[in-house]
């Protein structure tokens, strides 16, 4: 069944979580991706320490049911990003 | 905003047409959530191919294993809002995801499979979980 999604970035309609070189980490599904950054749809974003939990801590939980979002649309600047990996290969 | 029923109704169909019953108001979807015993499937469907276009494939597949839920139903994300709606309701602590599915027992969800477990896998894939799941709580067919 197509995906109505041409042209989009390969990580298109993926969720993803993106780490930054400050203190937040976003989850969101991939709209698209370019030199300005990655843009999110549905994101939601922890800062390292919020409510007891660190990023690796808050992405062990989004890992087990997803997150809810805080941003229907959301740009991460291409230069403030250290990793892009999908949410489904966290373990 | 909806897409055209033209175009969604062979998504909607692809999960009917191996027996899921499709929940198209909030009334059904209470009928369905509210009859507690045994086990009982509920599928978002999606129209996004990204996920929904293994998520459908993987359930029809599960469903021509040995073991299947007693229900089996789906309602249609971004389509039959309302119905979406109601459904995720019975589900308060689960993010929305579309397309998802969950398997409850006894009325109570025992299993959740989110959007991002599906995203990048195949049919069998998905399939193999959603069989794993029902060979630990689904009954052994009558011969």
């Amino acid at each position: 069944m197509g995906t109505f999604h041409q042209g989009k970035s390969e990580l298109h309609g993926i969720t993803v979580v993106v780490d930054t070189t400050g203190p937040e980490i976003f989850v969101g599904r991939c709209d698209d991706e370019d030199d300005r950054g990655i843009l999110l749809n549905d994101a939601d974003v922890h800062r390292d320490g919020d409510g007891g939990r660190s990023k690796e801590e808050y992405l062990q939980r989004a890992a087990q049911l997803g997150v809810w979002k805080k941003y229907d649309r959301l740009l991460v600047p291409r230069d403030r990003i250290v990793s892009v990996r999908r949410l489904g290969e966290v373990a | 905003m909806p897409y055209s029923e033209l175009l969604v109704r062979p998504m909607r169909e692809e999960l009917t047409s191996a027996g899921v019953k499709e929940l198209r108001t909030p009334e059904e979807v209470d009928a369905f959530m509210n009859e507690k015993s045994g086990t009982a499937l509920l599928v978002v469907n999606s129209v996004c191919g990204c996920a929904a276009g293994m998520a459908r494939p993987g359930v029809r597949l599960a469903l021509q294993g040995d073991r299947r839920p007693d229900r089996i139903a789906t309602v249609f994300a971004g389509q039959d809002l309302e119905a979406t709606a109601k459904a995720r309701a019975y589900l308060p602590d689960i993010p929305p995801s579309s397309p998802s599915i969950a398997f409850f027992k006894d009325g109570e969800l025992a299993w959740f499979m989110p959007r991002h477990r599906i995203e990048g896998r195949d049919a069998q894939t998905v399939a193999h979980d959603l069989m794993q799941v029902f060979a630990e709580h689904c009954a052994v067919p009558a011969i």
